[in-house]
């Protein structure tokens, strides 16, 4: 269950940019995670209300943008679209390829008062 | 509770506070409200913030790294399932290359200094930290750890991860090669059923190599699932409680050139 860890890092985020915007609370917080980046969406939302709570994300709305894994092989240097981290080129079935988008596990942005 | 206002939000919530002001947030609770109405305006302002969640613990991975490189510390975070043999590998590589290679231990696990205690058997300096219920080790708990440790310059740490397959995967600890341990007992599909944990490492020890005969892993297809998820990655083929196959691993530690 790290996803407790990804949303304590994701409360400590929001504190830290709380206190330096010099504002009150956040109203909503945008997260943008991608498939491929080993974060459950469920066991995330599971955790949420626990790691939040008493904390400025306490009362904030969650939205979350789901980034579609793309890998593009190293062998033909076709794009492809990515599930799992272990698939293959749909066009040369080669093992190499560089994953281009779908990690991403990032805060794009907080609304605050 | 709060001396000033006498609400019950001590430690646990944020501390956001200006100069002056007593030290905590009201934002929890609205307490000047009961009772009666008012309106104020309120400024809803947009931070662009775009930060990788995980930075915090990237940041001391990297502080961590540059501690190693500068100590020329060669560390190994080992991760696996639990019961893959994690330290039943540990205790054999220690005991047959202790006497070539100054060695240190972190034992990372839940509860219980169980795997600090078989590894201080061996007079190698080890110490061990307990998670309680976290399922993973963290930069920061290296960090402090490795500070605890003393380690000395020019030697090898082994950090024994949580057993676990799949947490340990996001966190980078600082180390210079990742090493996955799966045994022949946990099936040939692990590598794909748990894929973070192959595609973030370098090294694949398979254990409990002198089990084959008696399960049905096919250990051709385990290593080809494997290199599916991560085709960069080198085998060690094991059997920690027998000798068989661990010179290769010892060859391949040696190859980075510390020795006492």
């Amino acid at each position: 269950m790290h996803e407790l860890s990804i949303a304590m890092g994701i409360v400590k985020i929001a504190e830290d940019e709380v206190i330096k915007a010099n504002v009150e609370k956040v109203t909503k917080i945008e997260l943008e995670i991608g498939v491929l980046a080993g974060v459950e969406l469920d066991s995330l939302n599971f955790v949420w209300k626990s790691a939040v709570k008493d904390s400025v994300l306490e009362h904030a709305e969650k939205e979350i943008e789901i980034v579609k894994g793309i890998g593009k092989c190293v062998d033909c240097d076709t794009e492809f679209e990515m599930l799992h981290i272990y698939d293959t080129c749909p066009k040369c079935k080669s093992n190499f390829k560089g994953i281009l988008r779908g990690k991403e596990l990032r805060v794009k942005a907080l609304e605050v008062i | 509770m709060c001396g000033t206002c006498g609400c019950g939000s001590d430690t646990n919530g944020p501390v956001i506070s200006k100069p002056g002001e007593h030290a905590h947030t009201h934002d929890d609770h609205h307490h000047h409200h009961d009772g009666h109405t008012h309106s104020h305006e309120h400024q809803h302002k947009v931070l662009e913030i775009e930060q990788d969640i995980l930075q915090h613990n990237k940041m001391l991975a990297a502080r961590n790294r540059g501690y190693f490189e500068a100590k020329n510390i060669f560390a190994l975070n080992m991760v696996s399932s639990p019961g893959s043999g994690k330290t039943s590998i540990l205790e054999r590589t220690l005991a047959d290359l202790k006497e070539s290679i100054p060695f240190y231990v972190i034992e990372g696990d839940q509860q219980t200094l169980n795997d600090a205690n078989r590894i201080d058997a061996l007079n190698i300096p080890v110490i061990q930290i307990n998670t309680g219920k976290g399922c993973h080790l963290e930069s920061d708990m290296v960090f402090n750890a490795v500070k605890k440790l003393e380690v000395r310059n020019n030697s090898v740490l082994l950090i024994e991860n949580v057993g676990n397959l799949v947490c340990p995967s996001m966190f980078d600890l600082g180390e210079r090669k990742r090493v996955v341990i799966i045994s022949t007992t946990e099936g040939e599909d692990k590598p794909i059923k748990y894929p973070d944990m192959f595609h973030t490492a370098d090294i694949c020890i398979i254990n409990k190599i002198d089990l084959l005969p008696y399960v049905n892993t096919d250990i051709n297809k385990l290593k080809n699932y494997a290199l599916q998820v991560n085709p960069n990655l080198k085998f060690f083929e094991v059997s920690a409680t027998k000798g068989t196959g661990m010179d290769d691993w010892y060859n391949w530690l040696k190859s980075y050139g510390i020795s006492s």
